[in-house]
């Protein structure tokens, strides 16, 4: 049995099968040639396939170009450390020179021919992983606290200011640590550290300037910390919520939710987020150079004064005495973009493995 | 006995949840302090120290009272707009092919991750590559080779917040332009990229204010320079870079120039990442934070 | 005037899924010829094959062939020559939003490089007349953006924009199911207007649509064409026991 079935508004002659254009007026002879005449124009405007593939192969150049800039850094910076890796090879990084009147170590000296990279090795390792341990503990505080505990209210504004933290230029950094930073470590913080933890052998200030190691890996905590910290909150936001709500379901703290429902499912991110933050450290240039002593000695004491690899670049390559002495910055530069170019593959590739490859931050 | 063990435990357990909840606080709070502390003394000392002559007068003689930076900002204008050249017409490119021609392909994916990696290379690296391809063969220093090195600075960031700016571009536009028999090219160009301008433009904003405070790049490509200069082929001065010169110089009136020069960068780099902030919330649906 | 088409063995993938299987039919020039079916049967993805809109997907797949007014349109045509013939107005308006408009209307022929302006405005005209939007935004072409209207209001607009590049076909995929029942109605009144100047093809999950305004319709289910008739006989006498159930509301 058919359902009731609607009014149909067309007419008898209409059911035939073939069509009939019958009933409108045909338009008016103005609009017609010049409907046809539109029809005309397209129809002759042929299918830009050339144009079309043109574009197509231009978009593929320009994002070629990435892989292009890779390789321009890698031959030039080999191309121009040449002469000191054809002298000296590998031992280039831990030769240890030393000084033929005092006997003491004596490691980078252009003009005598000494070129030893171990105490900048030594030094951007040892103020990069200072930087760490004062950063990693209050980035992850940081990122636990806007996701699981802030007010929704106060969420926004704070981010935003972790945010502004990130794209304050390094020389910015680098002053208000020179004029504030440096002196209250002098007068207050090391002398305390002496007192307290010089029994570790680590934490002797012979000539007490503010600068060294310490200074520079608080600097450079300050810098790293929103990287970590917003990578570790979107690696905690991948998190799916039955997780929590499944960890809360079993009477658990709200900390033990955080830690079992989020951190223990976050982990591989958080530890992509550090290796990240630890690529930062390495590569930083200018804060760095304006508190850690410039320097190039090894000494056991971490209130020493210091030399980073990125430091002794910026310092000594416009004043280089020799082309071997270039030849050795420059190597210092290839070794400095080698070592962060797989940290931060590492990194990349932890939390790609959280966040599915969700658009990266730029920071 | 039994329940006074969970007793104990539930409390230590309370007492646990409270100290970090405590401690969660104390690190925001560990964190914001730095950035209140760098802004307040900034702003402080900087504020001071500007006035009219900064941005009209090039720097005097040491000893001499007065000076400004005003080559300086000529300088980094002049670097930046040579860095745009060539890193945004690439840059956004790069993001057309990640965006309408390459999504979901392994090359695109090498692209973006390669971007990425890109994205966290010390700039350094980049001034001493741009030292290698134009200083030397060219025998000087030049903004030429400054802006450069900022230009491929500005390639992987441009690249990514154009793709994402261009994901946001609902499908529903590009069929109707295809529909409409448009050439692809056309339509990627005049609609798409038209209607994701807005977020492209303030993503070269952001990659703008990263790239105008490096200081690192320059110093050995565009040397710097005491006197007005805007010459491609000539050293020429940077905002940044003089800061870095005058901070580490002995002399107090120069120390001033540091701050306020300081004060204007910051100042230009908190409105370019607010107004990227506020481009991209309109549109986006970014997680809970 | 528009021009019939005929569809001979065409079969579309999407992937691994058949999404359409041994569709043969002729659809009649000047007439109104309306898609029922369940969801998921197959109806859009075949008006997209008609303008080789389903192409634009990289796992899509078309064999078989399309001829439109005579021209094969895989065989002897790019797909940017055919669809500046065969127009779409698709389920959801979309406008571009950045445009107003005038540059909404002109979009298809300005972007095709078409300059003249006095002729532009006479088309622009004459395309939101024959919308039956002229009325409603003939003081603010240029002022307002496409995105500004009402849904019933954006939707015309997207076909006064189909009708201004003046095809021969006009493709229209469930044009009024996101829009409320008054411009629902002025939708299908136009459809009636329109029918005698292009070849119309309305996909519509609304059956009583279908009976108001075309007078073919096809029946589909699960990506075969099961019957194709005068509307008034699929609604009154069906020869297929399956398109029977679905008139009669048995399933879908």
């Amino acid at each position: 049995m058919i359902a009731q079935v609607p009014e149909i508004r067309i007419s008898q002659a209409q059911l035939l099968s073939e069509p009939d254009p019958s009933g409108e007026q045909p338009p008016a002879e103005a609009a017609s040639q010049q409907v046809s005449a539109i029809r005309a124009y397209l129809l002759a405007r042929g299918n830009s396939a050339l144009a079309d593939r043109g574009f197509h192969w231009l978009m593929v150049l320009c994002a070629l170009s990435i892989f292009g800039i890779v390789l321009l850094i890698l031959t030039e910076l080999v191309r121009s450390s040449s002469q000191v890796w054809n002298q000296f090879h590998f031992s280039f990084f831990f030769k240890a020179y030393f000084d033929s009147y005092t006997g003491l170590p004596n490691y980078w000296d252009p003009v005598n021919g000494h070129f030893s990279a171990l105490p900048f090795v030594y030094g951007t390792v040892v103020s990069s992983l200072l930087s760490l341990v004062l950063a990693v503990p209050l980035a992850i505080g940081v990122a636990i606290f806007l996701t699981e505990m802030c007010p929704k209210a106060l969420r926004g504004p704070l981010a935003f200011l972790t945010e502004l933290l990130a794209a304050i230029p390094s020389i910015i950094f680098g002053l208000w640590a020179v004029f504030v930073l440096v002196p209250l470590m002098r007068e207050y913080v090391n002398p305390l550290l002496v007192r307290s933890l010089g029994w570790t052998t680590f934490f002797t200030d012979e000539n007490p300037t503010g600068l060294g190691f310490v200074t520079a890996a608080v600097i450079l905590a300050i810098m790293i910390l929103p990287i970590i910290s917003s990578l570790t909150r979107e690696v905690m936001t991948a998190v799916p919520h039955s997780q929590r709500e499944a960890v809360l379901a079993l009477g658990a703290t709200r900390w033990e939710m955080i830690r079992i429902g989020v951190l223990r499912n976050a982990r591989i991110g958080i530890v992509g987020a550090v290796i990240l933050g630890l690529g930062r450290a390495l590569g930083e240039t200018m804060a760095v150079t304006m508190v850690i002593g410039n320097s190039p000695e090894i000494h056991r004491s971490l209130l020493s004064n210091g030399y980073s690899m990125a430091s002794v670049i910026a310092n000594e390559f416009t004043e280089a005495v020799s082309d071997l002495h270039r030849s050795a910055l420059m190597e210092i530069g290839l070794a400095l973009f080698i070592v962060t170019i797989i940290v931060n593959v590492l990194a990349q590739l932890l939390v790609w493995a959280v966040t599915r490859g969700a658009p990266a931050r730029v920071n | 006995m039994k329940a006074g063990e969970n007793n104990l435990r539930s409390k230590i357990r309370a007492l646990t949840d409270n100290g970090v909840t405590a401690l969660a606080i104390l690190a925001t709070a560990l964190v914001i302090a730095p950035l209140v502390a760098i802004f307040g003394y900034l702003i402080f000392k900087g504020a001071t120290s500007l006035n009219l002559a900064f941005f009209t007068q090039i720097p005097k003689p040491v000893g001499v009272a007065g000076g400004g930076m005003a080559n300086a900002i000529l300088g980094s204008a002049i670097l930046l707009a040579v860095a745009s050249v060539l890193g945004v017409p690439i840059g956004i490119g790069g993001g057309i092919y990640l965006a309408e021609f390459g999504r979901g392909t392994k090359l695109a994916n090498a692209v973006r991750f390669t971007a990425d990696v890109l994205n966290g290379v010390p700039s350094i690296v980049m001034g001493l590559a741009a030292y290698s391809l134009i200083v030397l063969p060219q025998g000087h220093f030049s903004a030429l080779s400054g802006g450069v090195a900022l230009g491929i600075m500005m390639i992987p960031t441009v690249c990514r917040t154009t793709e994402e700016m261009l994901m946001m571009v609902p499908h529903a536009v590009r069929e109707a332009a295809l529909a409409l028999g448009v050439p692809n090219w056309r339509s990627v160009l005049s609609i798409t990229v038209r209607t994701a301008s807005p977020g492209i433009i303030t993503g070269c904003m952001l990659a703008f204010a990263r790239v105008a405070g490096e200081t690192a790049p320059l110093i050995f490509t565009a040397l710097g320079n005491a006197f007005w200069s805007s010459s491609l082929n000539q050293p020429i001065a940077a905002l940044p870079l003089q800061i870095w010169i005058y901070a580490q110089s002995p002399y107090d009136d120069w120390h001033r120039l540091a701050w306020a020069g300081a004060l204007v960068l910051i100042v230009l780099i908190v409105v370019a990442v607010s107004l990227v902030r506020y481009v991209t919330s309109r549109g986006v649906l970014k997680g809970a934070s | 005037m528009g021009v019939g088409i005929e569809v001979t063995n065409l079969n579309a993938w999407y992937g691994t899924n058949h999404t359409l299987q041994d569709i043969n039919l002729h659809i009649p020039a000047n007439h109104a010829t309306a898609l029922i079916g369940p969801s998921g049967c197959g109806k859009s993805t075949f008006v997209r094959c008609i303008n080789r809109m389903h192409e634009t997907n990289p796992i899509a797949r078309v064999t078989g062939s399309v001829r439109i007014g005579g021209l094969d349109i895989y065989a002897d045509a790019k797909p940017v020559e055919i669809r500046r013939r065969v127009g779409m107005v698709f389920q959801r308006p979309n406008p571009f939003p950045t445009m107003s408009i005038y540059d909404n209307v002109a979009a298809g022929l300005k972007l095709n490089g078409y300059s003249n302006r006095h002729a532009l405005d006479e088309i622009v005209e004459r395309s939101l007349k024959d919308s039956a939007l002229w009325d409603e935004v003939k003081d603010d072409l240029k002022k307002k953006s496409g995105a500004s209207l009402s849904g019933g209001q954006q939707q015309r607009l997207c076909i006064a924009r189909a009708l201004a590049v003046d095809p021969e076909v006009l493709l229209m995929d469930e044009p009024a199911s996101a829009l409320d029942p008054v411009s629902t109605s002025k939708i299908e009144d136009l459809i009636f207007q329109l029918k005698s100047q292009y070849t119309i093809v309305i996909v519509t999950h609304n059956m009583q649509q279908a009976a108001r305004v075309a007078e073919k319709t096809g029946f589909f289910l699960n990506g075969r064409m099961v019957e194709f008739d005068s509307t008034h006989k699929i609604f009154t006498n069906p020869s297929d026991k399956r398109t029977e159930d679905y008139i009669t509301g048995r399933f879908g």
